[in-house]
């Protein structure tokens, strides 16, 4: 379980006038035993109906194996409990398909359930709503404007694949040109994209490291990064969230210690860590990050998914928004998804180090090269960010998304909500902690016309389910306001303002005057 | 002690044995329990006692002293910059049947463009129309907000296809083999895996954890070995027996070699053996078959006896992607347990649109693309028998081959010179490139793909310039 230890941390920024908090407000005790008793009641019901099943007083909803039944069962009945008694009860909240573009508004499609969520039929109607859920950081996932005019010139002039591989016939002018837009982009020497962004660190990190290597990583890091560090063959140490103490720890008694049984020296020490982390909004210490780095002689990876384009007065991630050197990080990795509307991802760093990666990477024989629309979408939106198409519109884009971070989180707070992470990061998470409440908040937001993504067990920890809100700067303030009256109705109906340090308040018992003076002044 | 008569020893030995009782008794109780705590203690010492590890007990200084002594290796080894990968060739254009390369013209047997559906206008048309409809990206996984109608539409048109209950679709290619087989094989499960198979699935294998055994390529008679060790071993413990899976992981079409796999034998052994097939189908989708339905249609297998078939949408299909077809049973399953559909943003519409255009163009009424593919596959295949100094490896109708020199002659650096001389000829060939780190790395091969629309003419120009290459690279 993750520490939920109180951590109030004020760090002077250079980039910013104010100072930038990070909180996680602990866990109100009353709550943690309810929502403990909850899963207690729900797994105890799913293993009376999972009997109830069995003996044949209830119909099996859940798929045949086609196969004879002297073949050893596929999955074993314990794996599934989950699924079918506790995930299956709340399915409507997840995978809800959209029918319209990804931006800032969104059409969810209404799906019915005649059976408690075992099958879905669509009733054909679209549910116009406001889109808090998607990644849309720099509101570039729109299908009118420069961006898609390229991306479709692209398509009528290069087609969709060139079905071939980078080391073959895959290199086309447009990929030389995004690298090294790129590579400007970060300061950089060097920059290679790839088609996607979980295979960016699940193909590269093995090219990266190896046997005798040692990886200390986040213990919130995303899923790509450590199937990458264990396909890499090297031995793999967590330090706690966020923790500078820990990571000391870690690597002093990694080198004083060697590897394991052999006690032989490491032959390199890899830090992998994340700008944003999604699921947290936390941002990661990259001051002290690197100057332990520095101390200890260890290399570092900074997956900056979440933050490139959205974190930093320039739209340059974690580097920007701390103000270091991008020579100091080793590895700059991040994606194409989020904050640019294409797809796919890039690593960037220097020269030697990106020729060593083209050489070794998986997707450089056996994957097909980026498709042109994908790459033009991300070449279009970075010459808007870096100012290079000759408007002012990137610029305009960071800081309707700064302004727009700071005035939906600060209301959050006022109201009485615990909201995780960090002041700055366009990433919002709300505790809501009790399991049926999950499901409760996804309907109640969407029957107010706002699209959100609660997460529960497992993608986060038992007692620690959320509603995260991703922010885009194609949100208005008006979108803004309906979506914290919704936010305030949902939770007065189910009770969601926990947090202790402020006193809960209804939206319209804000000062509004003061919020809207900060939003129209930054 | 002892008296002469037997008796009497026998006697004399109680009463002694009776004497050292009563002595037991009349000594103190103290004496008594401390001569058993000694006796124990030897006892201990003799059978438990483990010999105690020295703790190295560091100074600080010790410590700062081998933090400071420590050398990392540089991050990346030296590159060689005169490495292939390093010296691509940079081309600007759309790479269909011909290619434009500084500045000629010729004819494309390089790429995995079997169907030439790439600058199909139909195509175009319509993923143009995504994107005007859906933007570009989709910003986000299948599990928020990242599911867009367009997706489904796909899944569905799939299933129906290869007349499967579901279908489920991937972002990436590599990533789909790659996270189906570690969604269903854990530790300890049994994986009987061909040496052949392409990268991506080696890759799926090693992420699973599970006990591979590697059989021969093709070679059915070393599966069932191995299939008959494990049967003797269960034997042994029936009870483990009956939680460890078992599965087969085939390719219908080796793209490394190909050939087509044995498929009927091994769906017999399935059922002798009771494994599970999953099956990988991404160069036989749409280029095996009389409709381009795979291996399966070929060998007139019922789909449903095969338990998962994944393929890809980049060869054939001319998109991005990949998927995998089976009962509802067993693909619902990857829909929370595959990571790289989980854990990752979804197709991107206009590219899921794109092949859903190719599957109509695939279905369509009167089309006999798949078997004129299979039918020019089996012409080149004649003529390039024909041409001395080659080995062809593959089958007669795959559309995939590959070319070696024979004997010893048969080296990367040989057929680079061949590739390049066909280049100033107009054919543009490449040579097929592998990691070191493959399991069995394939031996140096000119990879040639046929393109359907290819005419026989353009044919018989490509044997001609790989004859005169072949002179003039082995003089």
């Amino acid at each position: 379980m993750t520490a939920t230890k109180k951590s109030e941390q004020r760090s002077m920024n250079p980039t910013h006038t104010e100072s930038s908090r990070e909180e996680f407000e602990e866990t109100p005790t009353w709550t943690a035993v309810v929502t403990v008793l909850g899963y207690a009641i729900l797994s105890a019901l799913g293993w009376l109906r999972d009997f109830l099943r069995n003996v044949g007083l209830e119909e099996k909803k859940t798929s045949h194996d086609p196969n004879p039944k002297d073949f050893v069962p596929l999955y074993q009945s314990y794996e599934c409990f989950y699924t079918r008694n506790l995930y299956t009860r709340i399915r409507d909240v997840f995978n809800q398909p959209i029918a319209s573009v990804a931006g800032a508004k969104v059409d969810v499609m209404e799906r019915v359930s005649d059976d408690f969520n075992w099958t879905f039929k669509f009733s054909g109607k679209k549910i116009p709503s406001i889109n808090l859920g998607s990644y849309n950081y720099l509101g570039f996932a729109e299908n009118s404007g420069p961006c898609s005019n390229q991306a479709i010139k692209s398509i009528e002039k290069y087609g969709l694949t060139t079905s071939s591989t980078r080391h073959e016939l895959g290199t086309q002018k447009y990929m030389v040109e995004l690298e090294t837009l790129m590579a400007k982009y970060l300061s950089v020497e060097d920059c290679i994209a790839f088609g996607m962004g979980f295979a960016t660190n699940a193909l590269n990190i093995p090219a990266l490291a190896g046997k005798g290597d040692l990886i200390i990583s986040d213990t919130l890091n995303h899923t790509s990064l450590i199937l990458g560090a264990r396909l890499s063959g090297a031995v793999i140490r967590k330090f706690n969230h966020n923790d500078m103490k820990d990571l000391e720890t870690e690597l002093r008694n990694a080198i004083i210690h060697g590897q394991p049984r052999t006690c032989r020296p490491w032959k390199k020490i890899l830090i992998i860590v994340e700008g944003v982390y999604s699921m947290e909004g936390s941002l990661c210490k990259l001051p002290e990050i690197i100057a332990l780095k520095k101390k200890y002689k260890a290399y570092l990876y900074v997956d900056e998914a979440h933050s490139i384009g959205a974190i930093g007065s320039h739209g340059r991630g974690v580097v920007d928004y701390w103000n270091v050197s991008p020579d100091d990080i080793d590895i700059h990795m991040g994606t194409f998804t989020k904050s640019f509307g294409s797809a796919g991802g890039y690593i960037a760093g220097k020269k030697s180090l990106i020729d060593h990666i083209r050489i070794h990477t998986h997707s450089g024989c056996y994957c097909p090269s980026m498709s042109a629309p994908i790459v033009y979408q991300i070449i279009s939106a970075l010459s808007i960010i870096m100012g290079l198409d000759g408007t002012n519109d990137g610029q305009k884009r960071i800081k309707q998304l700064a302004r727009n971070v700071r005035y939906f989180r600060r209301q959050l707070v006022d109201m009485g909500f615990i909201v995780y992470g960090n002041d700055n990061s366009p990433v919002v998470p709300v505790m809501i902690f009790m399991p049926a409440k999950i499901a409760a908040v996804n309907r109640e937001m969407l029957k107010r016309g706002c699209a959100v993504v609660t997460v529960g067990f497992p993608a986060t920890a038992l007692t620690e389910s959320r509603v995260r809100f991703c922010l885009s700067a194609g949100h208005t303030k008006e979108m803004l306001d309906d979506a914290l009256k919704a936010m305030d109705e949902v939770g007065h109906l189910v009770s969601l303002r926990y947090s202790k340090r402020n006193p809960p308040l209804r939206w319209n018992e804000l000062n509004r005057t003061d919020y809207e003076n900060e939003y129209f002044s930054c | 002690m002892g008296s002469p008569a037997n008796h009497d020893n026998v006697a004399s030995l109680a009463t002694d044995f009776y004497s050292l009782l009563e002595s037991f008794k009349e000594t103190p109780f103290y004496h008594l329990l401390f001569e058993i705590f000694l006796v124990l203690t030897v006892l201990w010492l003799i059978l438990f006692r483990k010999p105690r590890r020295i703790e190295k007990k560091l100074t600080e200084k010790e410590k700062q002293e081998l933090i400071d002594e420590w050398q990392p290796e540089p991050l990346v080894p030296p590159v060689d910059a005169n490495h292939p990968a390093l010296n691509v060739r940079v081309l600007d254009g759309i790479v269909g049947k011909t290619i434009e390369i500084d500045g000629k013209k010729s004819l494309n047997f390089a790429t995995f463009n079997f169907l030439n559906f790439v600058g199909n206008p139909r195509i175009t048309d319509k993923a143009i129309q995504a994107v005007q409809k859906y933007g570009v990206g989709s910003c986000g996984p299948r599990g928020f907000y990242g599911t867009i109608d367009i997706h489904l539409e796909l899944e569905e048109r799939l299933a129906h296809f290869f007349n499967c209950e579901e279908g489920i679709i991937y972002s990436y290619g590599f990533s789909t083999v790659a996270s189906i087989i570690p969604a269903y094989s854990k530790r300890n499960d049994i994986l009987f895996v061909d040496e052949g198979v392409h990268y991506a699935i080696q890759k799926g294998v090693e992420a699973s954890r599970s006990t591979v055994k590697w059989f021969r390529h093709n070679d059915i008679s070393d599966l069932e070995r191995l299939l008959v060790e494990q049967d003797i071993h269960d034997k042994k413990n029936p009870k483990k027996a009956r939680t460890l899976r078992r599965f087969l992981i085939i390719e219908g079409l080796y793209m490394n070699y190909g050939d087509l796999c044995p498929l009927p034998r091994m769906v017999e052994l399935k059922y002798q053996y009771k494994y599970r097939i999953f099956m990988d189908e991404s160069v036989s989708f749409g280029t095996i078959g009389q409709t381009g339905r795979g291996v399966t249609e070929y060998y007139n297998i019922d789909r449903r006896k095969i338990d998962l078939i994944s393929s890809s949408l980049e060869y054939s299909v001319g998109s991005i992607g990949g998927f995998a077809v089976g009962s509802s049973f067993v693909v619902d399953h990857q829909r929370l347990s595959a990571q790289g559909y989980c854990f990752s943003a979804s197709l991107p519409p206009l590219l899921a649109a794109a092949a859903i255009e190719a599957l109509n163009i695939m279905e369509e009424e009167d089309t006999t693309l798949c078997d004129t593919l299979m039918e020019k596959s089996k012409r080149l295949h004649q003529k390039l028998l024909d041409i001395k100094g080659y080995l062809i490896v593959g089958e007669d109708i795959s559309p995939l081959k590959h070319l070696r020199l024979t004997n010893s002659q048969n080296t990367v650096a040989r057929l680079e010179e061949i590739v390049e001389f066909a280049q100033t000829r107009g054919i543009t060939i490449t040579v097929a490139r592998y990691l070191n780190d493959e399991h069995r790395l394939p031996e140096p091969s000119i990879r040639l793909i046929l393109n359907v629309e290819m005419t026989d003419e353009e044919l018989e120009f490509l044997c001609t310039v790989l004859q005169e290459a072949r002179v003039k690279v082995t003089v």
